[in-house]
C-alpha cells in the first residue's frame, strides 16, 4: 500500500526480438514446428475464405496476419495449461492441436464441430465477456495452487467493454493465474485502435489494476513466445499479466465486412511488409536455419487442409435432435413435449 | 432433529451444509465474507471455512458471475450472491449467453453448476432497484433453472438441490419473508424437489397459483373468502411443472395467479397461456391475473398500491367465482 503522499509512477516494457537482430534460444526443429504451423493456419484461412464465397461457410473471422500472436502464444504453453479464444484464434486452436476438419465443421454452422476441447473453451462471440472465465479459470488455479496458467484471447475492441475491465481487476485481486492477450489489430471492424482508446498503448491499463503489463511485436513469432515465457511464468506464480500483441488484420473483419471503406490500400500494404510469415522465413534465412523442406510444406500443407473441408462438408447436418439434447444435463418434461411436437410436423 | 428456523437462516443453514458436504462448494459475491452478506444469508461461513470457500468479492456483478462460470468450467461448484436481484441485469449477459449455454455450445463435453443467489421482490421500504421481481426474464433465458423458494424447508432443500445440480440455476430469495416466519426444517435436500411445484392447500373451489413473498399473502386471502381455495406453490419458475397447476385448474374450473412482478410478461401470463392451450374446455371463467401494474417499481411511500396484497388478491378471486 502507497502513502498518501506518493504518486504511483508505472511502466510497461516493450518485448521484440528480430528488429533486434537478436538470436532465439529455440532449437531449429522448435522453429521448423512454428512456421509449418503458420502455413497451416495461412491455409486453413485462405481455404475458410474460398468456402466461404462457394457457399459452404456462411461467415469466417479471418486470421491472416495475427498467426505469429496466436501461435506463438500458445507454443509458450503446456498441454495442461487452458485457452480461453474470442472469435479470431483459429490459428491459436491449429496450435493447440485442434482437429482441421471440426475447425472447419463449426464455421459450417455445426457446434458438434466444438465438443472435446479438453483444456480449451470453445469459441465466444460477445466480444470481451469471455476474460472473465479465463480469470475465474485462473482464480480455480490460485486456490488450488497448482502450476497451471490460463490463456485468454480478446482484441483491441473489447478493451473497452466493461467485463474487460472487471476482468483485469479480479484478476488482480484474486492473484489468477490468467494471462489476458490483447491481439491488438488496430481496428474493431471500422474503428481504428486510436479512436477506441486514448490511452497510448493497451498494455498500459495493467497498471491500473496492479497487474504486469507487456507489449510485445505481435509481427515477430520469436518476440511473442519471449513474452509469453515470461508472463506464464508470472501467471504460475498467481502474478497475472496483461499482454499486448501488436499486429495487424491483414483480411476483412468477417467475410460481410468491406475493410476498403474504412482503410487506406497503402496502409495495408505497409503491413504486408510486417507480415509474420516473411518475417519468421527472413529469420531464417539469415540465421542459416532454412530448410528447403519448408518450402515444400506449402503444398502439404494445402493437401491436409483440403482433405480436411471436405471431410468437414461430408459430415452429415445434425438431426434436429441435437437442438433439445444438451440445454439440460436432464431433458425437463417441457422439453420433450417441445421436441415431439416437432417431430410431428417435420414427420 | 428438526430445528427451527427461518427463511434466511435456512439459507445459510443449506450454505452450510453444502460447503461441507462438497469441497468444490465455494460462495462470494459483495460482503459476503467478513460481514456474513447483508441479509447475513452467509453469516459465520467464512470463519467456519475460510477465505477460499467464502469470500467477498470487488463490486461487480457481471464479474462476479463471469468468474463463477470460469470457475464452474474448472470444476468448481460457484454459488455467487448478486447482492439485490435488481443489479443482477449487470450480470444478465453472462447468465442468460453463456452460463446458460455451455452445455449446448460444447455438445454436453462443458458444463456450468453454477448457482446465482439473489435476494428478490419489494415490500421493505428499499431503495430503487432494490425491490425487482426478475423471475419472467430468466424463466425466458433457456437452459438456466429459475428458482423461489416460499418457506424455510423449500429454502433449504431446494438451495441444497440447485447447488448439487449440473446446470446453472438462478435461485431468488424472497427478503420480504426472509425473517417474517419460522418453522421446522429438517436438514434433508431431498424434502423438496426441483422442477417441482407444491399444493399447499387443498380445494375444489378455485385454484390459486403463488411463489415466493406472495404465498403468504394468497393464503391470508384465501382464508377471508367463502369458497375452498387449491393453492400452489410454484417453487420452481422454470422448468415449470405447469401439470400440477392444469390438473388442479381441470378439478376446480377457475384459476387465479399472483405475483409481484408487473402484469405484462410477467410469468402469469405464461401459465395463464398454458391453461388456455391444455385445459380450456375446464374453464367456467377467465384465468385472472393478479399482479404489479406497468409501471417501474415505485419509491416506497407507493409501495403498498404496487404491491399485491390481501384485499387485491381476495378481489381476484371474487371476480373469478363470480364470473
Amino acid at each position: 500500500m502507497m502513502a498518501a503522499n506518493q504518486v504511483y509512477e508505472g511502466a510497461i516494457k516493450r518485448i521484440e526480438v528480430m528488429a533486434q537482430d537478436e538470436e532465439s534460444s529455440l532449437e531449429k526443429d522448435q522453429l521448423h514446428e512454428i512456421y509449418r504451423q503458420m502455413i497451416l493456419a495461412r491455409k486453413f484461412d485462405e481455404k475458410a475464405f474460398k468456402l466461404q464465397r462457394r457457399g459452404e461457410v456462411s461467415t469466417y473471422a479471418p486470421h491472416k496476419g495475427q498467426e505469429a500472436s496466436q501461435i506463438g502464444a500458445v507454443f509458450a504453453m503446456n498441454d495442461d495449461d487452458w485457452m480461453v479464444p474470442s472469435f479470431r484464434e483459429t490459428a491459436a486452436y491449429i496450435a493447440r492441436g485442434a482437429p482441421l476438419d471440426k475447425l472447419f465443421q463449426r464455421w459450417m454452422g455445426d457446434a458438434r464441430g466444438q465438443k472435446d476441447l479438453e483444456n480449451d473453451l470453445p469459441v465466444a462471440i460477445p466480444v470481451g465477456t469471455q476474460n472473465l472465465h479465463a480469470v475465474g479459470i485462473g482464480m480455480a488455479m490460485s486456490f488450488d495452487e497448482e502450476e497451471k496458467a490460463v490463456v485468454g484471447f480478446t482484441g483491441d475492441g473489447s478493451t473497452s467493454e466493461g467485463d474487460f475491465h472487471e476482468a483485469l481487476n479480479f484478476s488482480g485481486v484474486f492473484d489468477a493465474h490468467s494471462v489476458i492477450v490483447v491481439q491488438n489489430n488496430q481496428y474493431a471492424i471500422s474503428m481504428p485502435v486510436e479512436k477506441q482508446t486514448n490511452a497510448e498503448t493497451i498494455a498500459q491499463k495493467a497498471l491500473a489494476y496492479g497487474i504486469e503489463g507487456i507489449q510485445v511485436d505481435g509481427n515477430d513469432v520469436l518476440a511473442v513466445i519471449e513474452a509469453m515465457n515470461e508472463a506464464l511464468e508470472k501467471a504460475r506464480n498467481g502474478e497475472p499479466v496483461l499482454l499486448e500483441a501488436v499486429t495487424y488484420r491483414l483480411e476483412d473483419h468477417t467475410t460481410s465486412d468491406d475493410s476498403t471503406r474504412y482503410r487506406d490500400e497503402q496502409e495495408v500494404e505497409e503491413w504486408k511488409e510486417h507480415d509474420p510469415i516473411l518475417r519468421l522465413k527472413d529469420y531464417l534465412k539469415e540465421n542459416d536455419q532454412w530448410d528447403e523442406s519448408l518450402e515444400e510444406y506449402e503444398e502439404k500443407a494445402e493437401e491436409k487442409i483440403n482433405e480436411a473441408a471436405n471431410k468437414a462438408m461430408e459430415v452429415e447436418d445434425p438431426e434436429m435432435e441435437e437442438m433439445f439434447e444438451y440445454v439440460y444435463k436432464e431433458m425437463p418434461d417441457l422439453l420433450k413435449k417441445d421436441k415431439k411436437e416437432l417431430e410431428e410436423v417435420e414427420k | 432433529m428438526p430445528e427451527k428456523m427461518n427463511i434466511v437462516e435456512a439459507i445459510n443453514a443449506a450454505l452450510h451444509d453444502e460447503l461441507e458436504n462438497d469441497e468444490d462448494v465455494l460462495m462470494y459475491g459483495e460482503d459476503v465474507g467478513e460481514d456474513g452478506g447483508v441479509f447475513r444469508a452467509t453469516k459465520d461461513l467464512q470463519e467456519e471455512f475460510g477465505e477460499k470457500r467464502c469470500f467477498s468479492s470487488p463490486l461487480a456483478e457481471s464479474g462476479i458471475v463471469g468468474t463463477a462460470i470460469g470457475m464452474s468450467l474448472y470444476g468448481k461448484r460457484p454459488v455467487p450472491e448478486i447482492q439485490f436481484s435488481g443489479f443482477s441485469y449487470l450480470a444478465f449477459h453472462q447468465i442468460k449467453e453463456h452460463a446458460a449455454r455451455f452445455r449446448t455450445r460444447t455438445r454436453g463435453t462443458k458444463e456450468v453448476p453454477l448457482t446465482v443467489r439473489a435476494p428478490y421482490g419489494g415490500g421493505i421500504n428499499a431503495l430503487e432497484h432494490h425491490c425487482e421481481s426478475p423471475e419472467s426474464y430468466f424463466a425466458h433465458a433457456q437452459g438456466l433453472h429459475v428458482v423461489i423458494p416460499s418457506n424455510p424447508q423449500d429454502a433449504y432443500s431446494l438451495l441444497r438441490k440447485s447447488i448439487q445440480l449440473d446446470d446453472p440455476v438462478v435461485f431468488l430469495e424472497p427478503k420480504q419473508t426472509y425473517r417474517a416466519f419460522k418453522e421446522e426444517v429438517e436438514r434433508d435436500p431431498d424434502a423438496a424437489e426441483l422442477e417441482s411445484s407444491k399444493v399447499i392447500e387443498e380445494g375444489k373451489d378455485v385454484t390459486l397459483v403463488a411463489w415466493g413473498a406472495m404465498v403468504p399473502v394468497a393464503e391470508e386471502a384465501a382464508e377471508t373468502i367463502d369458497a375452498d381455495v387449491e393453492i400452489i406453490d410454484l417453487r420452481t419458475i422454470y422448468p415449470t411443472d405447469f401439470d400440477t397447476v392444469i390438473e388442479s385448474v381441470k378439478k376446480t374450473g377457475r384459476c387465479a395467479i399472483v405475483h409481484e412482478a408487473p402484469k405484462t410478461g410477467g410469468f402469469g401470463a405464461e401459465i395463464a397461456a398454458r391453461i388456455n392451450e391444455q385445459a380450456i374446455l375446464h374453464l367456467e371463467a377467465p384465468v385472472e391475473r393478479i399482479a404489479a401494474p406497468d409501471v417501474p417499481y415505485p419509491l416506497y411511500s407507493l409501495e403498498d398500491y404496487y404491491m399485491p396484497d390481501e384485499n387485491q388478491v381476495k378481489k381476484g378471486l371474487e371476480n373469478v367465482l363470480e364470473f
